[in-house]
């Protein structure tokens, strides 16, 4: 199996409270890897970890290694370098107070693109990517925090792929989408597959199903089982795991 | 409300309806049941009337002296007010003339005092709230900070004394008392130009970090642009401030009189930053106390011409923020 990132034994505290406990975990390369569990579980954490802005959580004690490449993220020559490559989606939508144009526009203009041409064609391609281009196409220019919470959320959904990252994280990206929307994401979310890594934590157990290769089930802290989806779905190695996925748990 | 009918029905009926309401207030000349107030509801509307009324009182009494002492000030010093008393010098040992030294004196100590105050306050103030880690160093400087601003003003007086007017070498100067007034200013800048910061909500920051962009990246692009008009009424209040206080001032290069020119283009430029000055406050202070012989109308001159002064920069800052928070962006 080609690691695109790799987890080593990787455990986080806050403030002395375990998040994320002894995590090893390998996420192919150009797959749509799915992580699943109940809320409190680590999730969160374990996206933060790979592009390090878990290092902005002022009491976030983290051991153990992330490679993402086979470069330990710590070691890394830049980790503006890093981030640019691992876009990164949060469940809240956040739409910068700039522009909608700008907000998409943000991450390559700080990349030092200036070309209005190449800005104008990055902006339409995220847009139409997250969804949200025939909605907003008439109003580039109405601030990105006066669309409403689902557009939001595309927005956000469109800044992270404004740099054409090699690696996608997705935290429960369609928390505020509706479901016909959700779905044609999801299809988009297929096509990029093929460039594109994609780590998709989800509170759907069925949006792991549809979308994802491989699935890994977080509870409690740690990872409880990881495989193949199917697998995770029809044939769990582990009792809890079986009981999460149909729905028979707590 | 007085007398309607649901008095003995039990607390549970906080609104009545249908026939028995139509005795009552709510009775209208349409044939929809209408809502009447049961006994909790007068009893909340009591409640909330005397709470209204409490708070409008405790406003009116800080409203309605400042409206007096105003009103006495302005109609006191009427006599003398005009362009000729904010252009001409004084005269006469101080008992004739005008105000134009002095004006300018605190025009000069404050805008000194603002150039070397505000850059290092606000600057200060963006390195605490965005890149100080939180420990025990930062938090004693916090401390520090917001002390300062408690210090009374014959304190910064001193320190002026010892560190500018004497270590320094400048002598009682309009160098030295605009440096002293920047010491006073500028814990109250940081302070207001970090709460201005923490305004602007951490997601904004955490977007822009997840997209690779760095911190003053993010502090250019996002935090400031939509932060500058807190820092601004935060440094704005401390201009009618710095003009007021007398205290830092007086050990440190304000002075009760200076000779300067009436005419030309001198007499815009009456000090160096070597020389002594005149300003308002204290030239307020030393028309009502040191020197015999002036009519009232030229002290109460005086006191309108710094306070319009104060209210017209604090109008200016109340101005900056109305118009900022019309164009606020979340």
């Amino acid at each position: 199996m080609d690691a695109h990132i790799r987890f080593n034994d990787v455990s986080v505290a806050y403030a002395g409270k375990t998040a994320l406990g002894g995590v090893s975990l390998e996420i192919p390369r150009k797959e749509i890897f799915g992580i699943i569990g109940p809320a409190n579980s680590g999730k969160t954490t374990l996206l933060k970890c790979i592009n390090r802005t878990i290092d902005f959580v002022a009491d976030a004690k983290v051991r153990g290694e992330v490679f993402v490449d086979g470069e330990d993220v710590c070691r890394t020559r830049s980790v503006y370098e890093l981030r640019r490559r691992v876009g990164m989606v949060f469940p809240l939508p956040v739409g910068l107070p700039l522009s909608v144009y700008e907000n998409v526009a943000y991450a390559p203009r700080r990349v030092g693109i200036r070309n209005r041409q190449e800005l104008d064609a990055i902006v339409e391609r995220c847009l139409r990517q997250a969804m949200l281009w025939d909605e907003v196409k008439d109003r580039l220019h109405t601030l990105g925090t006066r669309l409403s919470g689902g557009q939001q959320q595309r927005l956000t959904l469109a800044r992270a792929l404004s740099l054409e990252p090699e690696i996608l994280c997705l935290d429960e990206f369609s928390i505020a989408i509706d479901p016909v929307t959700t779905m044609k994401i999801e299809d988009i979310l297929i096509e990029l597959k093929s460039q594109t890594t994609i780590v998709l934590v989800t509170n759907l157990v069925q949006q792991a199903r549809r979308l994802a290769d491989h699935t890994a089930f977080f509870s409690a802290s740690r990872l409880i089982e990881v495989d193949k989806t199917e697998t995770i779905f029809n044939d769990p190695a582990e009792e809890l795991t079986r009981r999460y996925v149909t729905g028979d748990f707590g | 409300m007085t007398n309607a009918p649901d008095d003995q029905q039990g607390p549970e009926s906080y609104y009545v309806v249908g026939e028995a309401a139509e005795n009552g207030q709510g009775a209208r000349a349409c044939s929809l049941p209408t809502f009447t107030a049961g006994r909790h509801e007068r009893y909340k509307r009591l409640v909330e009337g005397t709470a209204k009324a409490v708070l409008g009182l405790m406003a009116a009494a800080l409203v309605v002296p400042v409206v007096i002492i105003l009103g006495l000030l302005v109609y006191n010093a009427w006599p003398a007010l005009s362009l000729s008393f904010l252009l001409e010098n004084p005269k006469n040992y101080m008992t004739a003339g005008g105000i134009w030294a002095p004006l300018v004196g605190t025009f000069f100590l404050v805008v000194i005092s603002l150039l070397a105050a505000a850059p290092i306050g606000i600057l200060a103030g963006v390195y605490l709230n965005e890149y100080a880690r939180d420990n025990w160093l930062t938090r004693i400087v916090n401390l520090a900070v917001v002390n300062l601003a408690g210090v009374p003003s014959i304190v910064h007086a001193l320190f002026g004394v010892g560190a500018f007017v004497l270590f320094a070498g400048m002598g009682r100067s309009v160098l030295a008392a605009s440096l002293t007034l920047g010491v006073m200013t500028l814990p109250v800048i940081i302070t207001s130009t970090r709460e201005a910061l923490a305004a602007v909500p951490m997601s904004f920051r955490e977007a822009c970090w997840n997209m690779g962009a760095t911190r003053w990246q993010t502090i250019r692009t996002i935090v400031l642009p939509n932060s500058i008009s807190g820092i601004l009424t935060g440094v704005i209040l401390q201009v009618a401030r710095a003009a007021g206080e007398t205290a830092p001032i007086l050990f440190t290069g304000a002075v009760f009189f200076v000779r300067v020119k009436d005419h030309g283009w001198e007499s815009f430029f009456p000090y160096s930053l070597d020389d002594r000055c005149m300003a308002l406050s204290m030239h307020l202070f030393t028309l009502a106390t040191q020197v015999r012989g002036v009519s009232s109308e030229v002290q109460y001159g005086t006191a309108v011409v710094l306070i319009g002064l104060v209210l017209i920069v604090n109008s200016a800052s109340i101005g900056v923020r109305v118009y900022l928070r019309s164009r606020k962006k979340w």
